[in-house]
């Protein structure tokens, strides 16, 4: 049953991937898509982190800034194709991770919370001082990725919003995958009951700092990904990326969906990337609006929305 | 099988283990008795790792335990169902008990699984449904469940008598009995001293820290000073 439950998630997201296109009028829609992807891949992350393992951070918009701006320099400095240096992004967020990793997660409660916001900032301000280098605060440019031009030789011919649109999603449904598998895994299982009680977890042999290090260091993956993403499909890149703000979105959008569910993040991804675009027709509330929303669903979702809404629906049949 | 020698322990800076001494030996049921605050968690605790010791030893199987972690020594046959029971309260009943095997990813879990539940068929009934929502009783018998999961050698049983009504406190302790004719070692910590000496073979008093009184369970529970301060007769 539990199986079923999975392939059902993977398949339904699939499925609102393949079929929203049809609804689109233009391209602007598919970038909305791609952005929601993009936000999708950085909270699924975060939902394997504080979702499963119970573990806060407020910096993982840090791990984003390194591997969005990985995209940017590695091809200036290094030469270095921009695929390449997506992958060696990801590999400097994960190394990078696993260092700060290790004595950060000694920590509970909020002192982990403001350990990895100290190191989301500490990222942002390399990225805003070291102007020379990375551009500083106005940004820095990102080289194309190439692929679209490389499917289109082999006939497949997508307009830019629509390559992209493709391209986030797929790494969206591929991160996702991963996460629903990891939650029913032996893993899985071990990063929960950390959750629910460390002292538990220790004594049925659970080695719990490995545990949580190893949920921060992929979260850190997630985030990198996502923000190589970001970058290679704006061509362009700031130090927002890795910002204060970006992190405090991130975990709203998985505390909103639901911290521990997959689809979770996706649904708080969703809402909270499509909700700015819809209410700026009354642009002078979009912020009150929005705030009002977050409050509502945590008043009466506090699980958030898709575990709470999923009960609603079970609870009627 | 277990010998604890001389074995230090504390808070900061206060002491609360001052020199404990204990022998298990294989196939014995032993139990810790004592009042609340007299140190019998903190023991358990040093024996199973949680807890870290400022002197004094313990050796399980021949194995000097006191740099060995936590984690590692449940591998060692060593498991611990901890005091206030400590279930994962938001996974289901079958995913504790898959914890408690997490070592294991062979066919035995399964028949491993199909004991426990045969020896607390309610779990069986329960197993999809969150641990968190079983009664207290319920909850008792899962972690101890979970922690045969982890095919011990040598049984910590903390406090599983502690906010259960009688008659569950003498089903669980039955299953103890059970437990021992099976060949399993049994250390049990007890603050209701007179339910554990009666399915104990061996016990110690414990009192501040230090074992007072120590002998065979019915010599205990005649002991006259004991009836008084322990057994409320």
């Amino acid at each position: 049953m539990r199986l079923s439950s999975k392939h059902l998630t993977l398949l339904i997201l699939a499925a609102i991937v393949l079929v929203a296109p049809l609804g689109f009028p233009s391209n602007f829609y598919y970038r909305i898509g791609s952005l929601i992807f993009v936000n999708g891949l950085a909270v699924t992350g975060l939902v394997i982190l504080i979702g499963f393992a119970g573990q806060i951070s407020l910096g993982h918009a840090g791990f984003a800034g390194i591997g969005a701006y990985a995209c940017a320099l590695a091809p200036q400095y290094l030469g270095l194709h921009p695929a390449l240096a997506m992958l060696l992004g990801t590999a400097l967020s994960a190394a990078i991770a696993w260092l700060i990793g290790r004595p950060i997660l000694r920590l509970q409660g909020y002192y982990l919370a403001v350990a990895t916001l100290g190191f989301g900032i500490l990222v942002t301000m390399v990225l805003a001082n070291e102007a020379p280098i990375t551009g500083g605060p106005d940004g820095h440019d990102v080289p194309e990725l190439g692929l679209r031009k490389l499917l289109e030789t082999i006939g497949i011919d997508l307009s830019n919003a629509q390559f992209w649109y493709a391209f986030t999603g797929l790494f969206l449904l591929a991160g996702a995958w991963l996460a629903l598998n990891l939650h029913d895994s032996p893993s899985g299982r071990a990063l929960r009951a950390l959750h629910d009680s460390e002292i538990a977890a220790r004594t049925v042999g659970v080695d719990v700092a490995r545990y949580k290090l190893s949920a921060f260091v992929l979260s850190a993956v997630y985030a990198s990904l996502s923000g190589s993403l970001l970058a290679l499909m704006n061509k362009f890149i700031t130090p927002d990326a890795a910002g204060f703000l970006h992190s405090i979105e991130l975990v709203t959008m998985t505390v909103l969906g639901g911290a521990s569910s997959v689809p979770g993040a996706v649904a708080g991804a969703a809402l909270l990337t499509l909700l700015p675009q819809v209410l700026t027709a009354l642009q002078d509330y979009e912020h009150m609006i929005l705030g009002l929303i977050m409050m509502l669903v945590m008043i009466f979702m506090p699980a958030g929305l898709v575990p709470s809404l999923s009960r609603l629906l079970r609870g009627r049949t | 099988m277990l010998s604890v020698e001389n074995l230090r322990s504390r808070y900061g800076r206060i002491e609360v283990l001052h020199g404990v001494d204990i022998e298990v030996r294989s196939g014995e049921i032993i139990t810790v008795v004592g009042a609340n605050g007299a140190g019998k968690t903190t023991l358990l605790r040093c024996i199973s790792g949680v807890q870290p010791i400022s002197g004094g030893g313990i050796v399980f199987r021949g194995e000097t335990l006191q740099t060995v972690p936590a984690h590692r020594r449940v591998a060692l046959g060593l498991s611990q169902s901890p005091e206030g029971r400590q279930i994962f309260t938001n996974l289901s009943v079958e995913e504790n008990l898959r914890l408690g095997a997490y070592l294991f990813a062979d066919e035995r879990v399964e028949t491993d699984m199909a004991e426990a539940f045969a020896l607390f068929p309610i779990l069986r009934e329960k197993r999809n449904l969150a641990a968190g929502g079983l009664s207290g009783g319920q909850q008792q018998m899962l972690a101890i469940a979970r922690a045969l999961m982890a095919r011990p050698a040598c049984l910590l049983l903390d406090e599983p008598s502690m906010g259960l009504a009688p008659i569950l406190v003498a089903q669980i302790l039955d299953v103890v009995k059970d437990l021992k004719k099976r060949g399993l070692t049994v250390l049990l910590v007890e603050q209701n001293a007179y339910a554990a000496l009666q399915v104990a073979d061996r016990g110690y008093v414990m009192e501040t820290g230090r074992i007072t009184m120590s002998g065979p369970a019915e010599q205990l529970i005649a002991d006259e000073r004991i009836r008084t301060a322990y057994l409320g007769v």
